[in-house]
């Protein structure tokens, strides 16, 4: 296991050159001079302009420059962000936890949902239900979500007025964060009202983001369901005379969840670029929003940094699919 | 009729042509929603080819007496705008009727530039192997780490914002998956006795992966195509809602939406109708795509 492992972490290390590549690269190929586009609109004085060429080592060849760079976010150095003058892992690590929160409740109602959609259609092939659910899937996939999410807003906030606009929580809530998961840190700080106002900031987001994966899950779990339920081993199940939910809910569905983990995990570069237009439009203070802002306010450390974060995480959370999809399925280990 | 021998009568021109396109149709038709979707992208395609015939007004005109009118049927609309009119007195319907040119402009044009390259690579990749391979799956690879929509804005922004940087940003963040299909499509082909028999025959490389290999990986190119057709249009929407795709005031649908966002709650129209023709669009090719699968599809053919 450990060999395959190490196998797998051996072969993400050309994307993880390239992946720096790339990071060091944009802010080389944004038209005009770096330092000018870093400084953003106000520009420099000739002056400073010669000491921030040293100082970020423009000066230099492109190799030491390259080699500068790779050795400065190894050590955790990500740059200082032009417009908040903070550095950008600082902003990171509190953006970060609000794009996690509103990925992990969208991908649970993803799963909740599509799951045990997808099982039912499978086994009622052919139904109206069948139909009509893989024709919802089909609808949900086709979603331009930042329409929906302005859909949802119109309804439940304006219509109905159940749901706020925008935002995380209540204004009138503050307190130290302590996982960075509002939804947890309230119920630690014991505050039911500021729970309340935290869910209720979360449902649409939540829901617009697991809109894709949802429909992506429920697809992906009938097909598998249906492919595992013509196996020779279910129908032995069946022979035995196991009752059909004994045959549907443990043979069958423990290989059929095999392939669904994988299009799980998969799901999270759909969810990270789902979160940009998601957050932006619910004024969700995450990694995605703070993108879009930081390419508007011409913030390119911050884009920059992000970039290489971003890849960083995914290319993580698919090393992590990869790992568990050989655990839970021996044939890979194999290979 | 298998499917590589009904492409083949297809790219050669064959007079078996005919009865290739029957087995398409027949195993295409029986999918009743991928009928639809067709029968939807036609109509689209004739809405914006006919567009200034249909749309009542220019898409740029304004209407300085009616802002924000509703739509006909709701109290305070008028026969005049038939789905309203927007915050600046454009009339709705037809600057949708307008934009749908630039939906399947963007979709035909993203598709051809990564079919383009993502072929090109593929078969040099599949062909070749060794370090060409080495070199063109690693940059796919390495392509396919980021969220499109991330790379997408953020070549964007290196290229400046605009519809046709867009739809450049789009084509280069899909051309992997067609790389990726191609390579492994002629892998396959490629020891195929009847390759061998082309090689042996005299073919040059060229010749080869052109004319002899590549028309037998046509089947799943097609439906990727279809899928990426789709992709292109929502991304491109994408990008326009952010601001960084078509320029207002182009009618393109998700720039019309960005420009409608601050009135959302107060003229549902100006936001409803523009993702509507979104939706309805990428749904109709998607199931355009489910039935192409179907039908070129030999492995999941229904027997």
């Amino acid at each position: 296991m450990l060999k395959y492992i190490l196998h797998r972490i051996a072969l993400l290390i050309p994307t993880l050159v390239g992946i720096t590549i790339c990071a060091f690269a944009f802010v080389r190929l944004l038209p005009g001079d770096p330092i000018l586009a870093m400084a953003g609109e106000h520009g420099v004085a000739p002056a400073r302009y010669e000491e921030l060429k040293e100082q970020f080592g423009y000066n230099l060849p492109i190799w030491q420059q390259y080699a500068r760079y790779v050795g400065e976010v190894a050590t955790g150095d990500f740059g200082v962000s032009i417009s908040s003058k903070r550095p950008v892992m600082e902003e990171f690590k509190i953006l970060f936890p609000a794009t996690m929160e509103l990925s992990f409740f969208a991908m649970i109602f993803a799963m909740v949902l599509g799951i045990p959609a997808g099982i039912f259609a499978a086994v009622k092939r052919g139904s109206w239900f069948d139909q009509s659910l893989m024709g919802t899937a089909l609808v949900g996939y086709s979603m331009p979500i930042f329409w929906w999410g302005l859909l949802l807003i119109i309804f439940f906030s304006g219509y109905l007025g159940w749901t706020p606009v925008s935002g995380r929580i209540g204004l009138q809530f503050f307190f130290k964060p302590i996982t960075g998961f509002m939804t947890i840190d309230t119920l630690l700080y014991g505050k039911w009202d500021a729970f309340r106002s935290a869910l209720s900031h979360l449902v649409l987001p939540a829901i617009v983001l697991g809109t894709i994966p949802l429909a992506v899950i429920a697809r992906q779990t009938r097909s598998a369901m249906l492919e595992v339920l013509g196996e020779d081993y279910v129908r032995t199940a069946r022979a035995k005379g196991l009752s059909p939910s004994r045959v549907v809910g443990l043979h069958a569905l423990r290989n059929a969840l095999i392939p669904v983990v994988t299009t799980i995990g998969l799901q999270i570069g759909t969810l990270l670029a789902g979160a940009i237009l998601t957050e932006t439009i619910f004024a969700w203070p995450g990694i995605g929003k703070w993108m879009v802002d930081s390419i508007f306010k011409r913030d390119y450390v911050v884009v920059q940094s992000g970039l290489l974060l971003i890849a960083l995480i995914v290319m993580a959370v698919n090393l992590i699919v990869d790992v568990l999809y050989a655990v839970i399925n021996p044939r890979i280990r194999a290979a | 009729m298998s499917q590589s021998t009904e492409v083949t009568a297809l790219a050669a021109g064959n007079p078996d042509r005919l009865t290739g396109f029957r087995t398409f149709w027949h195993y295409f038709s029986v999918n009743r929603g991928a009928v639809i979707g067709l029968f939807v992208f036609i109509l689209l395609v004739l809405a914006a080819l006919f567009a200034p015939l249909l749309a009542p007004y220019a898409p740029d005109i304004q209407d300085k007496t009616a802002f924000l009118r509703p739509p006909a049927w709701q109290a305070g609309g008028s026969a005049q705008y038939l789905l309203g009119t927007d915050p600046v007195g454009r009339d709705i319907l037809s600057r949708l009727l307008y934009g749908a040119r630039f939906s399947l402009l963007i979709g035909a044009v993203v598709v051809t530039l990564a079919l383009t390259g993502g072929i090109t690579l593929g078969l040099l990749a599949g062909y070749f192997r060794g370090w060409v391979d080495v070199a063109i799956m690693r940059l796919m690879d390495l392509i396919l780490a980021f969220p499109s929509l991330l790379l997408a804005l953020v070549l964007v922004t290196i290229l400046g914002p605009g519809l046709f940087n867009a739809m450049l940003a789009i084509a280069l963040v899909l051309q992997p998956h067609f790389a990726r299909l191609v390579r492994a499509a002629v892998m396959a082909e490629k020891s195929r006795e009847y390759v061998v028999a082309a090689k042996v025959a005299g073919a040059g490389h060229i010749r080869l992966m052109l004319r002899t290999i590549l028309p037998n990986c046509l089947g799943p190119l097609i439906v990727q195509g279809t899928l990426s057709f789709s992709n292109a249009i929502l991304e491109a929407a994408a990008l326009g809602f952010l601001g960084l795709g078509a320029q207002p005031p182009t009618p393109e649908w998700g720039t019309m939406l960005a420009s409608a966002r601050e009135f959302i709650l107060r003229a549902w129209w100006v936001v409803t109708f523009p993702g509507l023709a979104i939706l309805i669009t990428v749904l109709a090719i998607n199931l355009i795509g489910d039935g192409l699968r179907d039908a070129l599809d030999p492995k999941l053919r229904r027997s």
